[in-house]
């Protein structure tokens, strides 16, 4: 089982986070700007102090080095960075043959200069960056903000047969209605201090 | 050959230009009199002291006081490692990893020198330890300051590059691999440069000041050559150490970079 547990987790102005998000399934987080989604992310991540617990698999964060628990724990920021000058030097040798079909580059990608990308297109490298580190569990900060809406549910498509197939629990960030609509199998909302699960109506 | 020795009132010649490049300055509103005036006078007055301090020193010869006078340079020179930074590390880790790095290094490699290569007798004779001493530390001091320099502003301006690295799970060494090799090729630059100039674009100071004081060319030289051969060591070892310390210093025992933990100043 890869169910991610968050126990009395607190961080920023949340307090006291409790949740489980099973292997396979996705949890969509939303909540006003600023009202401390990201950071909520980071903690998981273990990029950020906080207090409580986070577990995977019955694995505490402490109980590995982070590095490692950030290799099976993946978050995906929001404003993905690159910091080769190719596209090709951020990914590992052999897998210019699996370039997923969804993600709509031609196979030579791999050779382009970072700087060419457009902002959407960075944010689908990236999370076909991600899924490759095989994560137990995936943290999407608004992954499909600057994607159009035709390129929006492709990925989505791939992304939950990704999810599904290889059973990642996954933390989503949205903003989209329609999308928490499309995705979600669980929606919590930040209100003021704490995580409330919000109905499938809205 | 007997160096000829310069009256106080020829110094004062020079001066009265340093007023007339003063006075120009003002005039023209070039904002630099107020500073130029404050250092060179500061020159004059620190200079004047330590030609009493090393008088002492060179008649007394006693261990202690030697050692005394090296604590104080290394002392000035952490201050000045700290002064230099844009952003530093908070409380006394800016001090201390500064200080620190130039002890183990300069110290290190001047005892070598002396010991080993140069071989005067006692070691620590004042008329040879603290001309090198002072060189040492004085380079070296540039090399840790600078590196220190452009790891911290750096690890400010790339945040999200390195934290993005760490969140797909490289280690914090990996994530801050460019940034330590750019601020440690910036802490070594000064002395590779005088290096490959030296005896073609500059005549090095040491070596130009023991001919004026009447020494062989060829002595001079060799002396020269020791001098820029060990500087570079101590500044490299001396940048690495800070680099590397530094660098931990920004990361806590999770790997999270902490930002938090610079001040700017």
């Amino acid at each position: 089982m890869t169910d991610l547990v968050l126990k009395n987790l607190c961080v920023g102005t949340l307090s006291n986070v409790s949740l489980t998000v099973p292997g396979g399934q996705v949890v969509c987080l939303s909540g006003p700007s600023g009202s401390g989604k990201s950071r909520l992310l980071r903690a998981v991540a273990d990029l950020e102090p906080h207090g409580g617990t986070v577990s995977v698999a019955d694995t505490c964060q402490e109980d590995l080095p982070a590095h490692q628990w950030r290799s099976r724990v993946v978050m995906v920021p929001a404003d993905s960075q690159w910091w080769f000058d190719e596209v090709g030097g951020h990914f590992p040798d052999h897998v210019k043959a699996d370039l997923p079909s969804a993600l709509g580059f031609p196979p030579e990608v791999l050779e382009w200069s970072v700087s060419r990308l457009s902002s959407g297109e960075r944010q689908r490298l990236a999370l076909w960056r991600a899924l490759l580190l095989e994560p137990e569990v995936l943290l999407l900060d608004e992954p499909t903000a600057n994607l159009d809406n035709d390129s929006t549910e492709a990925i989505e498509t791939w992304l939950l047969e990704e999810i599904r197939r290889r059973q990642i629990a996954v933390l989503w960030v949205a903003h989209d209605v329609g999308q928490i609509h499309r995705v979600a199998d669980a929606h919590y909302r930040i209100i003021g201090t704490s995580l409330e699960r919000a109905d499938g109506s809205d | 050959m007997e160096v000829i020795d310069l009256a106080w009132w020829k110094l004062g010649l020079a001066a009265l230009l340093v007023l007339a490049l003063a006075g120009t300055g003002y005039l023209a509103r070039l904002g630099i009199t107020r500073n130029l005036l404050i250092a060179a006078l500061r020159t004059v007055i620190q200079l004047a002291l330590i030609g009493l301090v090393l008088e002492a020193l060179f008649a007394s010869s006693g261990f202690y006081w030697i050692a005394l006078m090296a604590l104080v340079m290394l002392l000035v020179a952490g201050r000045e490692v700290v002064a230099r930074q844009g952003r530093r590390l908070q409380g006394w880790w800016a001090f201390g990893i500064g200080t620190g790095s130039m002890f183990v290094s300069s110290f290190s490699v001047t005892v070598l020198a002396l010991s080993v290569v140069i071989g005067p007798d006692p070691w620590y004779t004042p008329q040879y330890a603290i001309p090198l001493l002072g060189m040492m530390l004085g380079n070296t001091m540039t090399g840790v300051s600078l590196a220190l320099d452009r790891l911290n502003e750096s690890v400010w301006r790339q945040r999200a590059v390195i934290e993005n690295r760490l969140m797909l799970g490289q280690t914090w060494k990996q994530a801050l691999e460019d940034i330590r090799r750019d601020a440690m090729r910036s802490g070594m630059m000064p002395s590779i440069n005088a290096m490959a100039a030296a005896g073609i674009v500059s005549l090095p100071g040491m070596m130009t000041g023991q001919i004026l004081a009447g020494s062989p060319p060829a002595v001079a030289v060799k002396y020269q050559i020791l001098v820029m051969l060990i500087i570079t060591v101590g500044t490299g070892f001396g940048a690495l150490m800070a680099v590397s310390w530094g660098g931990r210093r920004l990361f806590d025992d999770r790997e999270r970079l902490r930002l938090d933990r610079l001040v700017k100043q």
